[in-house]
């Protein structure tokens, strides 16, 4: 996928001014967030399952190794095989094989975030393999030729009207503006694609290193169709996804569902164990896993090691007031929001992804839902370190930091020039308490007024006062 | 070409994931631990909720099943089965029924099926089937959730590609929490999986066209629960 | 207004920490600040040598500029029983401390004592000093107006400020709470954030008026000068008649004081 991380600040000025999104963001909070709200009311420990969450996440990835490789082991027995994928282009390339191996023409996908941050769907199409997605939002953008804006509501950015367009020149029937006849309408030209494809790729959101088995979590049954009818079933998913045992998953599977959608538990959970067993009727031929690493072992042991812990609930950019007012294609990448913000930059270099971690106010909220605690501002903080000693950031920035600091080291400086400023922006504020337009700070007084200050500091009032033995 | 490519890379993986733990010399301690844990299949955090007595877990599971929006529908006994099918279908105007083989659901009397003219087949899904009929491993009283497992006799496809899902479950065989149906299969599959674990909890839904929650996505529209109090 | 006899109580001995926006901007918090202290039996001192918290250099990655800082901090408010100060986000700075510095650096230990008696404001009179601590001089006082409290981030994310600024406003005779939706929600100050992404700091400032004009209260009440001037800013720029005032100055009885960004008010003409 085209990288636009750079263009961060063009992109969010769109957006901004984007009506038809902003409407779209709109239906965010009504989806995601109080629903969520409602569900943690109804599970008193939720909050001890978030410290588990974390605690269990911070033990795997100590381990990470050692369980990947008995999940390895554990795939082979049943049958299965893994392959591993240094980079997204040697994923690409495995999955691509595996695809001639069968003859493959057409694949079906259900939802997987991997696979977009790979570019799966381009290479495969580049190399003669039609890929189809068949998550209801992952479909609609598709047709579209658009990607997702969020990781699992992918078509958030987009309005009835866009989604009532699109099917109407897809699928060449009248136009309807009910969501019940256009979900009806993918179902039925899903239906045939579901059944003709000679490969499914699914992503997982968890392996089992105890049984060998990946699990994908949906509330539209399509990722189960999709790995269930064809001959062959792709599982891509990352190395930082495997759990030690069902019991651990299941600590996982609770925490996911609420954090993401808020249900009390997604609709279809599906665990999947090797290709098709002696006497079975259905169920894959064959069954692999790729492994992505893509970045992710270089982050262990970094200071970016808590990312890991990531499942992937998306409760983080649901709640971020960023994200809510520019929608995830302004982050100009695959993963929007905090996540992304962290993830990025890893992925895509810092050079590249810097904007990211520095669109924040550190506000803490996604922090304060995440369902592993993942503490995402410091990270963000660590990117900005990041940046500062590679000299990345813009020059004015630098050199008011440096000016300021210098002051700030200096309090025999500091202080008169405190008072000075108070001194001044006093007298720009006139008799009016507020100041319309304030040079070299622009970006204040653009938009909102600039509150006068009161004339002098306090620590100058404060020895006055202590002078004369009253407070003015 | 990729089978040199993988194994490079899972070198390189293994290789940089130690190295960023410091872990190059004695392992030992963490093998232990690791084996530990994949032997002792602890719990975590189990919720209050469903820690309750039998028939509480029962109703808390009736309770979840219907916030789902799964039907569910109380029989005395599996021999209610073929009729109650019967009226569902004849109520929904459908007139075929796909079915499991498995043993408990061949045996039955499924002559009420003929006085509607429903056809029952034995077979794995096909796209454009309208109603399937399935048994099932556990109902978990927690999230109103049923379990179910793949076999030659119940094969997968019966559970996704027809529009409405019938499932049988025995009240026998409502558990609590999750952890207690992963013993349940450990103990049937002497420790292993059956290649596929379902997991179901109310029909086939999306909300990706403006967050607006619209039933009936690509799974079964309906989700029809016979009840069977054992 | 009240004598100001430093030393003179029995209570703790308390080092104000200014902070860099109550200094420059709005001095009469910091003094709103020293009166509750006192108030509350505490003796309150001025350290010399403070500057900044050095969040700006924190949070754009200057770890070596936030140590000095650190250091020229924790150095100034040596030896105090506490160190309080009318904002949860430098104080929430202090509390960061620790992380700036290695375990077996000198500071370290003094950063994590630093950070065990430092406190915002009303976090310090209600968990520290005591609900009722100024049950007396509140009840005297009188707000007769409709206010919405905002939650600065730091102060209720990092430092757990929610109930500790309105338990004790209810205190205050006619003061009617209306809490707005999405309180808790971040206004789009963020430090150099608003600078740096000004347009979408404004989103999330013009949200925020939205939802304060929405309660119709007279007055909008928090804990951080930096989020009051930049909804006071916005505020004043859509022509909204809702005043902004930081807590501390209905705390303290000082609204005689004009509102932030309001009429004329000039400190160094009253020196």
């Amino acid at each position: 996928m085209q990288i636009n991380t750079p263009f961060f600040k063009q992109r969010a000025h769109d957006a901004l001014a984007d009506e038809n999104l902003q409407k779209a963001l709109g239906n965010l909070k009504a989806g995601f967030p109080e629903k969520r709200a409602i569900a943690v009311d109804r599970m008193p420990e939720f909050e001890e399952l978030r410290n588990q969450g974390r605690d269990l996440k911070n033990h795997i990835l100590e381990h990470l190794d050692l369980y990947i490789e008995q999940f390895e082991s554990k795939v082979i027995e049943n049958g299965g095989q893994v392959h591993w994928a240094r980079t997204a282009e040697d994923a690409n390339q495995i999955i691509l094989d595996l695809c001639k191996q069968v003859d493959a023409k057409t694949v079906t996908k259900g939802k997987s975030m991997v696979t977009e941050e790979i570019g799966l769907n381009d290479f495969l199409e580049a190399n003669g393999v039609q890929p189809v997605e068949t998550d209801l939002g992952e479909y609609i953008l598709q047709l579209r030729e658009d990607h997702p804006s969020h990781i699992i509501a992918p078509a958030i950015h987009l309005n009835l009207e866009d989604v009532s367009e699109a099917f109407h020149e897809h699928h060449k029937r009248p136009k309807s503006d009910d969501p019940a006849v256009l979900m009806q309408e993918a179902r039925e030209v899903l239906r045939d694609k579901f059944v003709a494809a000679d490969v499914g790729i699914t992503g997982a959101n968890f392996c089992v290193a105890e049984t060998g088995s990946t699990i994908i979590v949906t509330n539209e049954g399509n990722g189960d169709l999709t790995q269930t009818l064809p001959k062959t079933h792709i599982v891509v998913t990352s190395i930082e996804k495997v759990v030690p045992t069902l019991e651990d998953m299941t600590l996982f599977l609770r925490l996911l569902a609420r954090s993401a959608t808020g249900q009390e538990f997604t609709v279809y959970n599906t665990l999947s164990t090797g290709p098709r067993r002696e006497g079975d009727q259905d169920g894959p031929e064959n069954f692999h896993v790729v492994l992505v690493d893509n970045g992710r072992s270089e982050m262990v042991g970094s200071e970016f090691q808590d990312m890991l812990r990531c499942i992937r609930c998306s409760a983080c950019m649901n709640h971020c007031p960023v994200y809510g007012a520019v929608g995830g294609h302004s982050y100009g990448w695959v993963y929007p929001g905090p996540m992304g913000s962290v993830l990025t930059p890893q992925m895509i270099g810092i050079e590249k992804g810097g904007m990211l971690p520095n669109a924040s106010t550190f506000c803490g909220k996604c922090e304060s839902v995440c369902p592993v605690k993942i503490p995402l501002p410091k990270l963000m903080r660590h990117w900005r370190e990041d940046e500062f000693q590679k000299h990345l950031q813009p020059k004015a920035a630098r050199y008011g930091l440096a000016g300021w600091a210098f002051m700030a080291k200096r309090p025999a400086l500091y202080k008169p020039y405190a008072r000075m400023a108070s001194w001044f922006m006093k007298r720009l504020a006139g008799k009016k308490g507020r100041i319309k337009k304030l040079p070299l700070a622009g970006g204040w007084t653009d938009w909102r007024d600039m509150p006068a200050p009161q004339g002098t500091t306090f620590m100058k009032a404060w020895k006055e006062q202590q002078k004369n033995g009253e407070q003015p | 070409m990729s089978g040199t490519n993988t194994s490079m890379s899972r070198a390189e993986i293994l290789g940089n994931i130690r190295t960023g733990l410091n872990r190059n010399q004695d392992d030992s301690q963490r093998q232990q631990t690791v084996a530990n844990r994949l032997a002792t299949k602890a719990d975590n955090l189990i919720p209050g909720r469903a820690q309750l007595p039998f028939t509480e877990q029962v109703a808390l599971f009736k309770a979840m099943t219907d916030e789902a929006l799964a039907e569910l529908i109380e029989l005395d006994s599996i021999e209610q089965v073929p009729q109650a099918c019967t009226d569902w279908l004849s109520n929904h105007g459908i007139k075929q029924l796909i079915s499991a083989s498995d043993t408990e659901l061949t045996a039955l009397d499924w002559s009420p099926l003929d006085q509607q003219q429903i056809t029952r087949t034995e077979r794995v899904a096909q796209a454009g089937d309208t109603a399937s009929l399935t048994s099932s491993f556990a109902g978990i009283a927690e999230t109103g959730t049923i379990m179910l497992h793949s076999g030659s006799q119940s094969p997968t496809t019966l559970n996704f590609l027809p529009d409405n899902h019938l499932v049988i479950l025995r009240r026998s065989t409502i558990v609590g929490v999750y952890e207690e149906a992963w013993k349940k299969t450990r103990e049937k599959y002497s420790n292993s999986m059956p290649r596929t674990v379902n997991m179901i909890t109310g029909p086939s839904r999306s909300a990706d066209i403006e967050q607006k929650l619209q039933m009936g996505a690509h799974g079964p529209k309906n989700l029809v629960i016979l009840f069977i109090n054992d | 207004m009240v004598n100001h006899m430093p030393n003179s109580s029995s209570g703790p001995r308390v080092g104000l920490f200014v902070t860099c926006l109550a200094d420059m901007f709005r001095p009469s918090v910091a003094f709103a600040t020293v009166k509750l202290l006192e108030q509350a039996g505490c003796s309150v001192e001025v350290p010399e040598r403070q500057t900044c918290c050095g969040q700006p250099a924190f949070n754009s990655g200057d770890r070596k500029t936030t140590a000095d800082i650190a250091r020229q901090t924790i150095d100034a408010f040596d030896g105090y029983e506490y160190v309080v100060g009318p904002s949860g986000s430098c104080i929430g700075m202090l509390h960061y401390y620790p992380e700036v510095f290695d375990p077996s650096d000198s500071y370290y230990q003094r950063a994590l004592n630093l950070k065990s008696r430092s406190f915002e404001i009303t976090s310090f009179l209600f968990d520290v000093i005591g609900a009722n601590a100024l049950q007396e001089q509140l009840k005297l006082l009188q707000f007769n107006h409709k206010v919405t409290y905002h939650d600065s981030c730091s102060g209720l994310r990092q430092m757990g400020i929610k109930q500790q600024p309105r338990q004790l406003l209810q205190q205050v005779q006619g003061v009617e709470l209306e809490e707005m939706e999405e309180a808790e929600t971040c206004c789009g100050f963020g430090g150099t954030f608003c600078v740096k992404y000004p347009e979408i700091s404004n989103r999330m400032v013009s949200n925020k008026t939205d939802y304060i004009s929405n309660t119709g209260a007279h007055t909008l009440l928090g804990g951080d000068l930096g989020c009051l001037l930049n909804m006071a800013g916005k505020l004043k720029r859509e022509g909204k008649q809702v005043e902004a005032r930081h807590v501390v100055e209905i705390l303290a009885g000082m609204t005689d004081i004009p509102a932030i960004g309001e009429a004329d008010y000039d400190l160094a003409q009253q020196l």
